[in-house]
């Protein structure tokens, strides 16, 4: 055997560990939990049981699951819509430091206390409503709060610095001429962006999509604090089977749900990486054939 | 384009430009980095906006059309090629914007790859191309939209200097095939002077000389194009006195930094006491080892000493001592076959001469 080959196994030693201890073995626990018998209070029995996959047959769940698609893919598209603009001004800003510090701020405090504060302005007698009634647009207070919208605005609010970060990195790196080639060539304004520059930052749009859509798929602690009654998501129920009906299996088959969506978007990003590649080097080919 | 101004703060990046193009005209915009000639290659552009003046493309003013509107088309140095799209869909670019039918962009795209001999090529990503080749690519697709103006930023500055040649000479034929006005901005004297029809060199935001690269290199309006093309022989002097001659008028200048008077011919009659420039190149100067055997009167000589010989091949350079301590450059030329290596060396007394035709009088400082 070689050396380098040994050396390679070395330095994929710790990174090997941590995942199988922190990722795989919980997987194979979730994996195993959800095709096992549930004990009466908590926990598992050990029998093969699969009735936590046809307890995943029913209509009430896929009520769920389609509402948990519906706000995601709606927070995801919304936040798309804000960050791409946001990124392309900062990559164009001759004040970035300034801008990507402001992105990351947020990060400063806790998440909750992020949600409570939408709490404080969306609430009936909250900064939002007694804002409109001083300016005289409104008399009576809006429903702002507890409602489908108010869980996709703060998701939008919560996961925006995942989409704008990556978006920025890759605009930055863009070559701002080819707008203007563009622009010569006979395209509008408007043209060049959508012919030129989103293609060149696919890779950056694909990667912003995968990092908002995953985490508000899973989200929890948003529509369980500013949602409804009608707003409950998949996490939500995960939660209730763990604590209340004391359901493991089930939870562990949601979750597996959960995982299998995410891993697609994930595959799904990577693959987009790996055709780009392919590309190159099938282009390269031909030139070195000629 | 007239009177075209342009300002970035206090900086003057156009002072009151003016400079007519001709249809067909292959035009160079020539000057150091920073003199404007970008700032105005981007004003016809349409990609900036003079403050003041107009620029008129067959006789409309074209400053409030945004650059898609316009009939000009930019070659741009760092070629700005597509990524995402292959060498077709690059050249193919405008046409799919108009929506052309599928029959025509291939017969056009076909035609122009083949205007810039990359046939074969259609299918590549500008990633695989070398330079030579996207800069290619790039010419084609800003022809294929039939401008009526190219621009051309400084297209071949990226490119090697034995390709830069052949581009050039490439792109010389490129514009006499197709006929349209050629706008050329370049820093490399020797490209402007060896395609252009004409030529407008720039310093500081100003235009110095319009004129033909003949004009230019002969007959320079200022003492930075003395200086800027080519290489020169530059004295400050004053007139002594100014006598007709022939068909012009001869003056006898004191130059100081010779140490002596000179004589040299110029078409206008010169006051004495008048201070000017005055230039010789330094070919039209004949380097001898012994001193001519006839002195006429319009021979200029000078003896001195070879402070510095430069030999490259098929000419050699000397920077000349003169007696009075000024370094005078002279260029030979070896027209004949050398056997026994250079005739003159280091060190070596040698006799600088040149005809008082050879001479120019730059500028009159004042009058």
């Amino acid at each position: 055997m070689k050396r380098s080959s040994r050396l390679g196994i070395t330095y994929a030693g710790p990174m090997g560990l941590w995942l199988t201890i922190f990722f795989l073995t919980p997987l194979f626990i979730i994996i195993l939990y959800s095709v096992l018998k549930k004990g009466l209070y908590g926990g598992v029995e050990w029998t093969f049981s699969s009735a936590a996959y046809r307890q995943l047959v029913n209509p009430a769940f896929a009520k769920v699951l389609f509402r948990t698609l519906t706000v995601s893919v709606t927070a995801t598209a919304i936040t798309m819509a804000l960050a791409l603009p946001c990124g392309y001004a900062m990559a164009r800003s001759s004040h970035q430091s300034l801008f990507l510090g402001l992105v990351i701020v947020p990060f400063w405090t806790n998440s909750l206390i992020r949600i409570y504060a939408w709490i404080a302005i969306l609430s009936s007698r909250g900064f939002a409503n007694e804002l409109l009634k001083q300016l005289h647009i409104i008399e009576e207070s809006l429903s702002l709060i507890y409602n489908q919208g108010a869980v996709i605005t703060v998701l939008v609010y919560m996961y925006i610095p995942f989409a704008i970060l990556p978006l920025f990195t890759t605009i930055d790196s863009f070559d701002f001429q080819l707008l203007e080639a563009a622009r010569d060539l006979g395209a509008s304004r408007f043209t060049s962006i959508t012919r030129v520059l989103l293609p060149n930052i696919r890779s950056g749009i694909i990667t912003s999509g995968v990092f908002t859509f995953i985490p508000i798929f899973g989200a929890y602690t948003v529509p369980l604090l500013v949602g409804g009654k009608d707003s409950y998501m998949i996490g939500n129920i995960i939660v209730d089977q763990v604590t209340k009906t004391r359901n493991w299996p089930l939870a562990s088959a949601i979750s597996l749900i959960i995982t299998l969506v995410s891993t697609v978007g994930v595959m799904w990003m990577l693959m987009a990486g790996a055709q780009e590649k392919r590309e190159r080097a099938q282009s390269l080919r031909k030139a070195g054939t000629r | 384009m007239k009177n075209v101004s342009r300002s970035y703060g206090t900086f003057k990046a156009l002072d009151d430009v003016s400079i007519e193009i001709r249809k067909g005209e292959f035009f160079s915009l020539l000057g150091p980095s920073g003199c404007g000639k970008t700032t105005l290659l981007r004003s016809i552009a349409g990609f900036d906006t003079p403050d003041e003046g107009v620029i008129e493309l067959d006789g409309r003013n074209i400053i409030p059309y945004p650059p898609e509107k316009r009939l000009v088309n930019t070659v741009f140095q760092s070629y700005a090629l597509f990524p995402h799209l292959n060498v077709f869909e690059n050249i193919a670019f405008p046409l799919r914007l108009k929506k052309e039918k599928e029959s025509s962009v291939r017969d056009k795209v076909a035609q122009y790859l083949k205007l810039v001999q990359l046939s074969g090529h259609e299918h590549k990503k500008p990633a695989m191309l070398s330079g030579g080749q996207k800069q290619r690519v790039a010419i084609a697709r800003a022809l294929i939209n039939e401008p009526s103006v190219l621009l051309l930023d400084e297209p071949l500055s990226a490119l090697d200097a034995k390709l830069r040649q052949s581009l050039l000479v490439e792109l010389d034929q490129i514009h006499d095939k197709i006929g349209i006005t050629f706008i050329y901005v370049t820093h490399d004297q020797s490209e402007a002077l060896s395609v252009s029809d004409r030529i407008a060199v720039m310093n500081e935001g100003k235009v110095l000389q319009t004129g033909t690269p003949y004009e230019i290199y002969e007959s320079p309006a200022t003492d930075f194009v003395a200086r800027f093309i080519g290489e020169t022989n530059l004295f400050p002097a004053t007139v002594v006195s100014c006598v007709p001659f022939e068909q012009t008028h001869m003056s006898t200048l004191q130059v100081d930094a010779l140490g002596s008077v000179i004589r040299v011919t110029d078409d206008d009659y010169l006051e004495a006491g008048t201070h000017v420039s005055f230039t010789v190149r330094p070919e039209k100067l004949k380097i001898t080892s012994h001193p001519p055997l006839t002195v006429s009167k319009d021979i200029n000589l000078f003896s001195g000493i070879v402070d510095e010989p430069i030999y490259s091949g098929f000419q050699s350079k000397y920077y000349v001592a003169l007696a009075c301590g000024t370094i005078i450059k002279v260029i030979q030329q070896h027209a004949t076959y050398m056997d026994e290596g250079p005739a003159i060396n280091w060190k070596d007394s040698v006799f600088v001469s040149w005809s008082a035709e050879d001479g120019y009088i730059v500028e009159v400082i004042d009058r």
